[in-house]
Order: structure tokens, then sequence, then C-alpha cells
């Protein structure tokens, strides 16, 4: 197993100075599997944390654990510094998103906001004051007496989301919160929630599967992979410099050729690809010389145009199978070393050539961007 | 669009307008409709609406009199029961014709039977005189023959009695479910002896409301239960809920018989746990409380039924939702589960008390004195007393009461939050 953090910015993952600290937890629903191993996170006031990973992965278990609806089975959570394990979910004052809204379908708009309120026992016109600006704040401050019944999955996101903000909670969870809306709104709600977020200075806990919606929205992103994190990182890092073939293969395209380790040295080694070939890489997860290896590369830094490769970069014969035009980029499918997988991006710039299919071109990269990783 | 730009009805591509041909191309699938459900129309036409129809119409239907007794009807029209005198010697005279031919057809007793319901003394007074009728002197006067044979055929009453309910159609049946009668002097109260079905209707609907609120609070939470529990788990509690279904209505109320009684299961543990002494066993059964106990237990699984197919329709999440905003668990129930469960409970309670405020065996069984309903005495007169009219008229009125009451219901909870899964 690969250790269960991994990579740079992880400010005090294991101090006590997080608003939110998970602290070795474990959780286990059925006594037999963990669904939940060993996980250890600091999230910093203010900060905009994403946990992203397939379905099953542990994420939203981690976030219903902070929320209190679960309780974990092995380990402390920390919300400023307190232990909140033995605190019922309505006392921990946390709002949260649902995947549904779970908008009480029974009161108006105005209701909903103002049901956190009245539960806090806040005085009528506070309360009307503090459901007003929430609703101005999403911009639905006319909706205020509509049922969430008459009101579109957008309207539906916005009310929610207000909901959870009109109590003025330190943190904030959301479950999915724009699983249920098409492309261009979920765009632009994705724009909404970080500008609030970054307005209201909140801590924001966003459990999601959409790794764009990670990338654009976060700050740090967790991916999660069996119950584990698989790294943490800002978003450019992790796009960047995966640490394992996992989040490599998870966050964004990916090419991978595999072979075995010849010889380590300092920031570069050489892989011996099993068609044969031996690339230089960059030993990110590998250890020793005779080591199985996922060397990873990222079609858009695949090269063709030798005068755009480094002086001596290595190359290797590719023939091309087929020719996508996409608009801003051309996608090229490429037999390489093998495979028959293998993606090239390539930028539509004027001077672009157009690929055809059987042609023989010599393709290469600079070692840097080609990461040998765990197989 | 473009095809369309003339003005006036649109139509359809061969000219005929497009509501014609789109009546036209439904028509086939109405008809397909109409046959599919024919058979089941047929079925309730002919055993449900037409049997509702002749109750309503015995109800009120009295043509017996003017159909015996044809001349005496005419004859009496001139008589008036203000004078306080009974009828001259040509009424007399219509009344032996027509009791003549009465006895012929041996119609005379049941005309003795229906006025006896208004006035007791009746079937004896036609019976009696129906035996003389053929050995009595057309050369006579009448009026001193009947004398003779009875001298109450010189109560004005009973002369009272044969005009007042001399037309084809009455209301005496409807007023008697209501514990008044029609008397020559007009609409009166019974003698309180005689009063009951007021009563009874009473308590048919205050104890189908205990029920159906016993049902509830019992209900409720099974419901809840079983809708979060795992499914696996849910349905197994779920037969049990539906086990007395698969048991006979009689034998469940014989059981409860067997547990209620004095001498029973109930009172036996009561006693011997110190709780009750000996001598001061409980009566649960053969009165109102064995009525509600009993049906409670009847008819709780139509409510818990349909709370659990709403309550199975609300999301945890609302509930999670509300705890999250800061709700106490408590809090979190009444003003978000709750509310949301609300047309489980108007489905079921609506359910459940209209079938109790129409049930029979149970109540005939262990409902005792204090414990019969409406419905038994709607059944003594069907089967018992034969008292045909009577019976339909509280039957009426019944049918008359539960649609108000559904009207009622509406109006508060609306029929639109009313979900039966």
């Amino acid at each position: 197993m690969q250790p269960q953090i991994m990579g740079g910015s992880l400010a005090g993952a294991t101090g006590g100075d997080g608003f939110v600290v998970f602290d070795h937890v474990q959780k286990s629903y059925d006594g037999e599997v963990l669904v939940v191993k060993d996980l250890n996170l600091s999230i910093a006031r203010g900060e905009f944390l994403t946990m992203l990973g397939p379905s099953g992965s542990g994420k939203t278990t981690c976030l219903m654990m902070l929320a209190g609806f679960e309780t974990a089975t092995h380990g402390d959570i920390l919300l400023d510094g307190k232990p909140i394990n033995n605190i019922p979910p309505h006392k921990r004052g946390i709002g949260m998103v649902f995947q549904n809204y779970a908008l009480f379908p029974h009161m108006s708009v105005g209701e909903n906001l103002s049901f956190p309120l009245e539960v806090r026992n806040i005085g009528k016109a506070e309360r009307e004051e503090k459901v007003r600006r929430a609703l101005d704040m999403v911009q639905m401050g006319e909706f205020v007496n509509r049922r969430p019944a008459q009101l579109s999955g957008g309207q539906q996101q916005r009310i929610a989301l207000a909901r959870a903000l009109v109590f003025e909670p330190e943190l904030v969870l959301m479950d999915e919160p724009l699983g249920a809306l098409d492309k261009q709104l979920r765009e632009h709600m994705q724009f909404e929630i970080t500008r609030l977020a970054h307005d209201l200075g909140i801590t924001v806990v966003y459990v999601t599967h959409d790794q764009t919606e990670a990338l654009t929205m976060s700050d740090n992103v967790a991916v999660f992979d069996d119950g584990r994190i698989q790294q943490l990182d800002a978003p450019d890092k992790l796009y960047e410099e995966p640490m394992n073939s996992f989040v490599a293969q998870f966050i964004g395209e990916n090419n991978t050729l595999s072979g075995v380790v010849q010889q380590i040295s300092g920031d570069t080694c050489t892989v011996r690809l099993d068609s044969g070939e031996v690339i230089e890489a960059n030993p990110v997860n590998v250890h020793a010389p005779g080591e199985r290896t996922l060397v990873s590369i990222r079609p858009e830094r695949v090269e063709y145009n030798r005068a755009r490769l480094q002086e001596g970069a290595h190359t290797l014969r590719a023939e091309v199978l087929e020719f996508i035009y996409m608009g801003d980029v051309f996608r090229t499918r490429l037999r390489v070393a093998g495979r028959e997988d293998f993606i090239m991006k390539t930028r539509n710039a004027p001077d672009a050539e157009r690929l055809t299919p059987g042609q023989q071109i010599e393709i290469g990269w600079l070692p840097r961007d080609c990461r040998a990783l765990d197989a | 669009m473009s095809d369309q730009t003339n003005s006036g009805p649109v139509v359809a591509a061969d000219g005929r307008p497009l509501k014609q041909s789109l009546q036209r191309a439904l028509r086939r699938e109405k008809l397909r409709a109409l046959m599919l459900i024919a058979p089941l129309l047929i079925f309730v036409l002919i055993t449900f609406i037409a049997p509702i129809g002749d109750m309503l119409f015995r109800s009120v239907e009295n043509r017996i009199v003017s159909e015996t007794l044809p001349r005496t009807v005419i004859a009496l029209e001139d008589w008036e029961y203000e004078s306080g005198e009974i009828p001259g010697e040509p009424v007399f005279a219509a009344l032996a014709e027509d009791l003549r031919e009465a006895v012929k057809a041996k119609t005379h007793t049941r005309l003795g039977t229906r006025l006896n319901y208004e006035l007791t003394g009746m079937s004896s007074l036609f019976r009696q005189v129906g035996r003389k009728i053929r050995r009595m002197d057309p050369e006579q006067p009448w009026r001193e023959q009947f004398l003779k044979v009875n001298k109450k055929w010189g109560d004005p009453e009973v002369w009272g009695v044969i005009q007042t309910y001399s037309s084809p159609i009455t209301a005496g049946y409807f007023l008697n479910a209501v514990d008044l009668r029609l008397t020559p002097r007009g609409v009166e109260q019974r003698p309180e002896s005689e009063r009951i079905y007021l009563m009874l209707f009473q308590r048919t609907i205050l104890l189908s409301a205990l029920i159906t609120f016993m049902t509830f609070l019992l209900g409720y939470p099974i419901a809840y239960l079983l809708s979060n529990l795992r499914m696996k788990t849910a349905n197994i509690l779920m037969i049990l809920v539906l086990l007395p279904f698969w048991t006979s209505l009689l034998v469940r109320t014989s059981a409860w018989k067997v547990l209620l009684q004095q001498q029973g299961v109930v009172n036996d543990v009561l006693v011997w746990a110190g709780i009750i002494a000996d001598d001061q066993r409980l009566e649960l059964i053969n009165n109102a409380t064995g009525t509600v106990i009993a049906m409670t237990h009847i008819l709780l699984p139509f409510m818990i039924l349909p709370l659990y197919s709403v309550m199975k329709t609300i999301p945890p999440s609302y509930v999670r939702a509300a705890k999250s905003l800061g709700a106490t668990p408590f809090t979190a129930f009444r003003r978000v589960y709750f509310p949301q469960s609300i047309p489980g409970i108007g489905a079921g309670a609506i359910l459940v008390f209209i079938l109790a405020i129409g049930y029979y065996i149970t109540p005939a069984l262990v409902g005792g004195r204090s414990g019969t309903f409406i419905s038994n005495r709607i059944a003594y007169h069907i089967s018992v007393s034969l008292n045909w009219g009577l019976g339909a008229a509280l039957g009426a009125l019944l049918l008359v009461l539960v649609l108000a009451l559904y009207a009622l219901y509406d109006k508060i909870v609306g029929i639109d939050n009313v979900k039966l899964g």
C-alpha cells in the first residue's frame, strides 16, 4: 500500500493547529471492512478543501462524520481544537448543502431560510433581516414566498446554499451540490460558490467526483481512493505533479507506459519499456532498479515538432492511428511502444500540421514531464 | 409556423379542422379504453349502484297502504283528524270492501305489520278483522260491526294513522331513523323510552373517531420504524402487520373474547399480578371498551399501510438537513418529518374511520349493549324485524353522514393531501 498522504503543501497535517482536523480516523459500517482507513487531514480556517474520488472511496463518509451523521469507529475529529465525536449534529453549528438540496417541501423559501434562525431563538425582526440578506446574497430576493417545488434546479441550489449560510456558520459542508445541474449552470454555480466562500471567509469542505469542479474551485484537493487520501495538494500541483498512478489516472487525461526501472540517479532515472525501448523519466514513486513502474505523460506535454523539442531529447517512433479535430485542440491517437491508446494533444496553432492516419512520426517530451510512478 | 399563416381554425393536412381530426384519432383509443373497463363497469352498476338506488328508494316508498286499501284512502280524503270523531259509514263500507279483497289476496297482514311500525296494535287489529270480515253482514251498518269486532276502530288515532300513511311516498322512515315520528298531528318526538337511533349514530361516530385515533397512536411509531429499517427487515415485520389479514375476522374477534372476558387471560394476569382484586375484575368485553379494543386491532393495518408508504417517500436527508441547521431531533421531527407524513395520516384516518363507521361483525360480537353500532341496528331491521324501510332509511342516513364527513375532511385536510401510496 502507498503511504496515505503524499506530496507537498500539508500545513500541519498532523498538528493541532488546523480548524478542522481528522486525527487517525477510521470508519467501518459492518465490522469487517474499513470504509475509511486511518485518515489524517488538517483544514485551515478559510480554506476551500475538496474531497475528490470515485464513488465508494470514503469521501462522503468523511463528510458525514464531520457533520455528525456517522460516528467514527476510531480516532478523533477536531473542530477548532475541540473533539466533536460526542457532539450531536444539531450542536455542531456546521452548515450543510445536500446532494438533492433537501429543501423542506412544505415550507416556503423564506420559511426554509428562517428555520435555522427560529431553532436558535432569534427574534422575528432580526430573522427577517438575515433571511433577506442571505437571499440577496444568492440573488433570489424575490422568491421568498415561493415553494421549493416551484423553483428550477439552479434556483433550489441557490436557496439550499443560502439556507446553509444564513445562520453564519464558520464551516460549510457540501455534498456533491452541483451534481443535478446541467453543465452551463454547474459552471456558473461553481464560480458563485467560490466567490461566496471567499467573500464570507468561511471554511468549505466540498465533496465531488467531478475533477474539473475540484480543480477549478478549491484551494486544496484531497484525492480519495480505497478509504485513504492518495494525495492532498493544490489543484495545479495535483495535475502537474501526481504522486502516484491512481492520481495521475484519475485527474485529467494521462498516457501510461509500463516498464522496469533500470537505474536511478538523482532526479532522473532510466526505464526500459516493455517494448524494449529505453527512456528517461522523473523518478517520483520508484525507489530501486528492477522495480516495475508505470510512466505517466500528460497528452499536452507530448511533442512531435522537432523544433520545439529540447536539444538531444529522446524520441520514440509513433504511428498516427486517428486524428480528431476538436476545434481548439487536435487530438491524435498514436501507436507508441506497442500501445494503441497513446494520446497526443496539440494546440490548433496557425502553423500546426494536421496529421493523417498511417503517418510515421517521432514524438518526444521533457524527462521532467515523464513521471515514473508505482505500478 | 409557416403553414399556419392564415388566421382561423387550424386545419390538418387533409383540410379538416384539426380538433375534429384529433377527436377522430382519439375515438378508437377511447372506445378501447371503455371496452376494457366495461365488465367492471357493468358489474359495479348491477351490484353496487343498483342496490344503493333500490335502498334509497325503499327508504321513502310507501305504496302498500294505497294499494291495499284504495277505496278507503279515497273515502278518507274528506275526513279530518282534528274533528276528533271517527269517519262515517261510507268509509267503513269502503274499508270492508278493500279488506275483503285484501283477505282474498292475503295482503292485509302485511299492511297491519306496516302500520304497526307507526302505531302499536295495528297488526293485531287487521289480523282480527281479517278473520271476521267474511262473516260480517253486508246488510247491516259496517260501523257497528267493526266496533263490535274491536272497539279500537272507534279510536280516531287508528284512522289518523291510515290517513297519514296513505300517500305513496313518506318521510316516516327517515323521521323514525332520527327518533321522530309522523303522527296525524304532525311531526313529533318519540317517547323517551323509544329514542335510540340518534344515540346510536352519536356513539358510532364517537367510537369510530376514538378507534381512528387509537390506530394512529399505535400505528404511527410502527410505520416510522418500518420505513426506517433495512428493506429485508422491514419486509419481515410487514408480514407481521399483514398477518391479521390472513386470519378470519371471526377467529380474531373470538380470540379477543377469550382474552378480554372477566375470567379471561387479561383479567387473570392482572389479578395474578395483584393489580386488581379478584372481585373487581375489569369489564373489558361486551361493552364499548371491547368494541374499541377489538376494532383498533382489526383496523390497525389500514392505518399502518398508507402511513408506511408515505413515510417511505420521505428522504432521510430532510431530517438530517434540519439537524444540521441546528434543530434538536424532536424539533426536526415535529417541524420537518411530521408535516410531511400528514398525507399518510390523512389517508389512514379516512380509511379507518369510514371502515369503522360501517363496521358490523365485531361490534355485534364484542359490543354487548353499550358497544353496538348503528350498522348492527340496520342489520337487525333487515334480517330480524324485516322493517326494510327503516333499515334503508338508517343506511341512507349513514351514507349521507359519511359523505358529509368526507366533505368536511376535504375542507379541513384537503383531499389532495391524502396519499395512499
